[in-house]
């Protein structure tokens, strides 16, 4: 259980366009779209009964659907499983207040600002802020500048 | 319009291009949108009239958007560098966000990059630290991590930085020790880094990953950390959910911390100094405690966030496994969620009661659920759950409970997604081997197995069946009848045919009294199945044929009629030809008693480790709990000898002359002990070709450091001379080897008072063992070539290779050649697959120093990850992939098995591109493996 870090974060909608994916490993270009397409052919065939994780390669998908929206993120099989299902929810309610009642088309016109958004929480892998009374703070300064 | 913000960051021509785009019809509309706009673009930044900052910025960011949609882009990259030395905020934000996305590491632009990254790393708003931060986290380069290692370990630990800064320089510094772990210098930061655990604020979730990485990295340095992160865990867990507030979530006080925390303190020894040990385990009690409360709120996330802790403080607890009381109030928790309604505690409380079903302490509690894990196998939907069920059902399995779970097992086998069925299977054929209290069971089991999932049986399951049953008297009547029986059914398995042929071919006597399976009924039984068989199952069919020739010579006729066929003698399979033209000759041209003995039923194998389990263990390392040390083995082996047995009786026949032929030994039908693929590394091949030395006096050469290619591969030229040539072929398997000599007379004279002897030097007395098989004839005519074959066995772990002296005389001058035999102790090491999560565990356990050789040396070659994989692997370890989270860096680990201990080994390789230099880390269980491996790679790479 040594090296757990979250390798990548997807936000794909279920047709499969992706609106979000940002990468903490290296991977050349074919590699990510082949990821993104295997994730998505792996999270959308299951259903609410289904766990929230399942094992993707060698490591393991943790994910939520919001309305149309899978929420992914990609850690190791080791990794603490419910930790990095809340981070999702910690991480779309701050979007939610952000954008005020966040959906699809905020991600999509906004999408330089969800970049900033995320780098607040996560960072080189790791959780990096996680109360949402801080990251907000943070983000309404940021927004305020010129 | 959707919602765009309407302060002073908008966009507008951004939103409407996003507009435009969402609302083209085709892709081609798409594609003429995006071609008109990129041509606007770069005609704004070719012209004349200099941009400013905000179009700068709108129109990179337009690129940007471009490129997310899929797109290439060819420029825009030096505009985007221009925005990074933009005073404003926003301007600065979309510079480095598109660097960060398109950027790549080796570009042009990178030194320019760097500077105003310095730039703003040192500038006193906290907001353009931190957009300098992020980018050197996102992008973590070689070059960033040797521009900023010493730098960002001053902003974290610095008085006036903002918790926010200190953030991003925790994780930024993180990335960076990840990329390059030199980058810093651990001990100096130790103490300062640390004591950030002590920090009021409540920042540290950041903080802690960065501890937890430098506590793997350097344990001794930091192992500080643990007292301070117990008290920290030790203020949260008895905090109220208003003591922290920002912090707590959904009424839990920082979940997030608490689990990092958890996680930062396994990989430490449990502390020894009794108050903080104490501590700690008054944390653990108040998280188990705090489940048993009233829930604060019905939300999932509330419980969700709970149980995160909770999980991780039972991995801890497992991670301790000295305190009973705690792993008995763990399994006892996760039994209750074993019937929750919510499928994710289900799967997670299998997935950590397999954990606990390990420890002494708590298996027998873990036995109570049965029934209920049972029923999950069962009645759940999702097939990680099921999964997760057998992985328990396997862990929990012991003598009392064994006929149950084998019999659910091979019943939810039939409807097993194909996924997890090879896996399965391993695990029922390991689970009745070991719980076989009757044999009978055990080989029905089996049979039941080959029926039901026939596909999914690999070699090692059918291989292994055969194993116990010869050496297992009281089980042969019972399986050649069992056998008979199943292949009577009219559609059987392949592998069924397999058993089946082995078996009756060995024990087809016992049944035969009975007149239902007579000796020809047997024959025309496997013989109908003979045409739908692949070769190589008729190859072993034919060895059965020949076999019953012995055992029932009344229908000797019948069997050579088919032995004769012209489908066999002239098939175009040169194995199946071989053997029917061997066959038939030797049942023609022998005596009974020759036949007999050369036919004579196989002996016992000698008692190993199972290689079912060794399967199961290369598949899923973690899983694997049951040893079964002490059973029998090596099917194969025995194989090949009778084979080459029944081929040494036949070249009294024939003289073979060309080398071809003894190879043939080594026909690809008949790979029985291979290991390693054979690498092909002819970069060493003309290292071997040592110039003809013809004195008067005994001429004596040797091969002290020729033999160095052949650590990479099992094969080859191993010496030559104007006289003389040295062939040599190995085969090794666990602590066993073979080796072939082939020895050829170049002359046109005969060599005389030829002798080849293996001689062990003190170093290597008592640590190998060997056997000659055969001597080599005291002559070799001129132009000929004559073979020697050497078993040997590795006793226990040695250093060198064994000499082999050459003797020999021609034209009456004696010469004397002392060669080094390519046996090495890497040969006996087979390479074991692991995840990362796996390999840094193992790697952490191995954490002594005595258990570690490190070297940092120039590279000899040229640094190719890809050659150095395969150099590793033709040394016998596993390259393990997705482990390391540098692709740079190389891992392997393997086992180097000996008669008297298994030696496990894990090694790193970590290229430093810009200085051609390279670090090997090797930790073994034992000091002086790891030094060993050390310097036997070094100078390979």
């Amino acid at each position: 259980s040594c090296i757990n870090m979250i390798r990548f974060i997807l936000i794909q909608n279920r047709a499969g366009k992706t609106r979000l994916a940002k990468w903490y490993m290296q991977f050349d270009d074919d590699e990510k779209q082949k990821l993104i397409e295997e994730v998505h052919a792996v999270v959308t065939v299951r259903d609410a009964k289904h766990t929230n994780f399942v094992e993707f390669r060698n490591f393991k998908i943790v994910y939520r659907r919001y309305a149309g929206l899978y929420f992914c993120i990609c850690v190791d099989v080791t990794d603490n499983n419910l930790a990095y299902l809340e981070a999702i929810h910690n991480f779309v309610e701050v979007l939610n207040e952000y954008f005020h009642n966040v959906c699809e088309l905020d991600l999509v016109f906004n999408f330089y600002k969800v970049y900033t958004v995320v780098d607040e929480m996560f960072l080189a892998g790791e959780i990096r802020e996680t109360s949402q009374t801080k990251v907000i703070q943070q983000l309404l300064m940021l927004q305020n500048l010129e | 319009m959707p919602t765009v913000s309407s302060r002073g960051d908008a966009m507008r021509g951004l939103a409407v291009f996003i507009s435009d785009i969402r609302n083209c019809k085709s892709k081609e509309a798409e594609s003429k949108r995006i071609n008109k706009e990129l041509a606007n673009i770069r005609s704004k930044f070719k012209g004349d009239k200099t941009l400013d900052g905000y179009s700068k910025k709108k129109y990179v960011c337009k690129l940007l958007f471009i490129f997310l949609l899929g797109h290439d882009i060819d420029f825009g990259h030096m505009e985007a560098v221009n925005l990074l030395s933009s005073n404003k905020y926003t301007e600065k934000q979309i510079g480095y966000l598109f660097i960060s996305v398109l950027v790549s590491s080796n570009s042009d632009l990178m030194k320019l990059i760097i500077q105003n990254i310095k730039n703003d790393i040192s500038s006193p708003k906290p907001v353009h630290v931190n957009l300098a931060l992020h980018c050197i986290a996102n992008i973590g380069s070689v070059e960033m991590s040797e521009a900023f290692g010493q730098e960002v370990p001053k902003l974290l630990v610095s008085a006036h930085a903002s918790a926010s800064v200190k953030q991003s320089a925790a994780l930024c510094l993180l990335r960076l020790i990840r990329t390059l772990p030199e980058a810093m210098t651990y001990a100096e930061w130790a103490s300062r880094v640390i004591h950030l655990l002590n920090d009021q604020h409540m920042w540290l979730t950041a903080a802690t990953s960065l501890i937890h990485t430098l506590s793997q990295l350097s344990p001794g340095d930091y192992k500080g950390c643990v007292s301070l992160a117990v008290s920290r865990l030790s203020r949260i867990v008895t905090s109220t959910y208003t003591d922290l507030q920002d912090y707590t979530y959904y009424f839990v006080p920082a979940p997030w911390l608490s689990v990092k925390l958890l996680r930062l303190l396994q990989c430490y020894p449990v502390p020894e100094e009794p108050a903080v040990r104490g501590r700690l385990v008054e944390c653990l009690e108040t998280i188990l405690n705090k489940c048993q409360e009233p829930p604060k709120s019905k939300k999932v996330q509330h419980s969700n966030s709970k149980n995160a802790v909770l999980f991780e403080a039972i991995n801890l607890i497992i991670h301790i496994d000295s305190e009973p009381n705690l792993l008995v109030r763990a399994c006892n928790q996760l039994g209750q969620f074993l019937q929750h309604r919510e499928t994710n505690l289900r799967y997670l409380a299998l997935e950590s009661m397999c954990l606990l079903a390990g420890s002494e302490f708590s298996a027998d509690a873990v036995k109570k659920h049965r029934e209920t894990v049972i029923n999950a196998l069962k009645t759940e939907r999702d097939v990680s759950v099921r999964q997760r069920a057998v992985d328990l059902l396997y862990a929990m399995c012991d003598k009392t409970n064994s006929e149950e779970i084998v019999a659910e097992m091979l019943a939810y086998l039939k409807k097993a997604d194909y996924a997890i069925r090879e896996e399965m299977v391993l695990k029922v054929a390991i689970l009745s081997e070991k719980y076989a209290s009757d044999y009978t069971w055990y080989v029905d089991t089996i049979l039941k197995l080959i029926r039901v999932a026939g596909d999914y049986v690999s070699e090692e399951v059918w291989h292994r069946v055969i194993q116990i049953v010869i050496n297992r008297d009281d089980a042969q009547g019972y399986a050649a009848k069992t056998v008979f029986e199943n292949l009577q059914a009219p559609a059987c398995h392949e592998n069924m045919v397999k058993v089946g042929g082995y078996i009756l071919g060995e024990f087809g006597n016992l049944i035969a009294g009975d007149e239902r399976s007579s000796p020809l009924v047997q024959f025309n039984l496997l013989h109908s199945k003979f045409h739908l068989c692949t070769p190589s199952t008729r190859a072993l069919l034919l060895s059965t044929y020949i076999k019953f020739i012995n055992l029932f010579p009344e229908i000797k006729p019948t069997i050579q009629n088919v032995l004769q066929n012209n489908n066999q003698l002239r098939n175009a399979d040169v194995e199946l030809q071989q053997r029917a033209l061997e066959y038939s000759q030797l049942s023609s041209i022998t005596s009974q008693d020759v036949l007999a003995t050369v036919l004579e039923e196989m002996p016992p194998f000698p008692e190993r480790e199972s290689s079912i389990l060794a399967k199961l263990k290369k598949k899923k390392p973690a899983s694997v709990q049951v040893s079964l040390v002490g059973s029998p083995s090596l099917l194969l082996v025995s194989l090949t000898v009778q084979m080459s047995l029944i081929r040494a009786y036949f070249s009294l026949f024939y003289q073979p002359t060309s080398i071809g032929y003894h190879l043939a030994l080594f026909s690809p039908t008949y790979p029985l002990m291979h290991k390693t693929p054979v690498l092909l590394m002819d970069a060493f091949d003309d290292v071997l070709t040592l110039p003809a030395d013809l004195g008067e006096s005994p001429s004596t050469e040797s091969t002290e450091h020729a033999n160095r290619p052949f650590m990479f591969k099992n094969s080859g030229v191993l010496f030559e001379n104007a006289l003389i040539q040295v062939g040599v072929k190995c085969e090794f398997k666990e602590q066993y080897g073979r080796v072939g000599l082939f020895f050829g007379n170049k002359t046109g004279n005969q060599l005389q008072n030829f002798a080849a002897a293996v001689s062990l030097g003190p170093e290597h007395q008592g640590k190998i063992n060997v056997a000659t098989q055969k001597e080599p004839p005291s002559q070799i005519d001129g132009g000929a070539q004559v073979q020697h074959f050497i078993n040997l066995e590795c006793i226990s772990m040695f250093s060198g290779s064994p000499n082999l002296q050459l003797r020999y005389q021609h034209s009456s001058a004696p010469q004397q050649v002392t060669l080094k035999l390519p046996v090495i102790i890497n040969k006996f090491m087979e390479g074991v697959d692991m995840n990362s999560g796996d390999f840094f565990s193992r790697w952490k356990q191995l954490g002594q120093p005595t258990q570690e050789t490190q070297k940092i040396f120039q590279a000899r070659h040229p640094i190719d990850t890809e050659a150095a994989r395969t150099k590793l692997t033709g040394f016998g370890m596993c390259a393990l992939t997705n482990v390391d989270p540098n692709p740079e860096n190389l891992v392997g680990s393997g086992i180097i098995k000996t008669k008297t201990s298994q030696i496990g080994c894990l090694l790193r390789l970590e290229p430093n591109k810009q200085a051609k230099m390279y670090r090997l880390t090797v930790r073994s269980s034992v000091g002086e493996a790891a030094a060993l491996i050390c310097s036997m790679l070094e100078e390979h790479f």
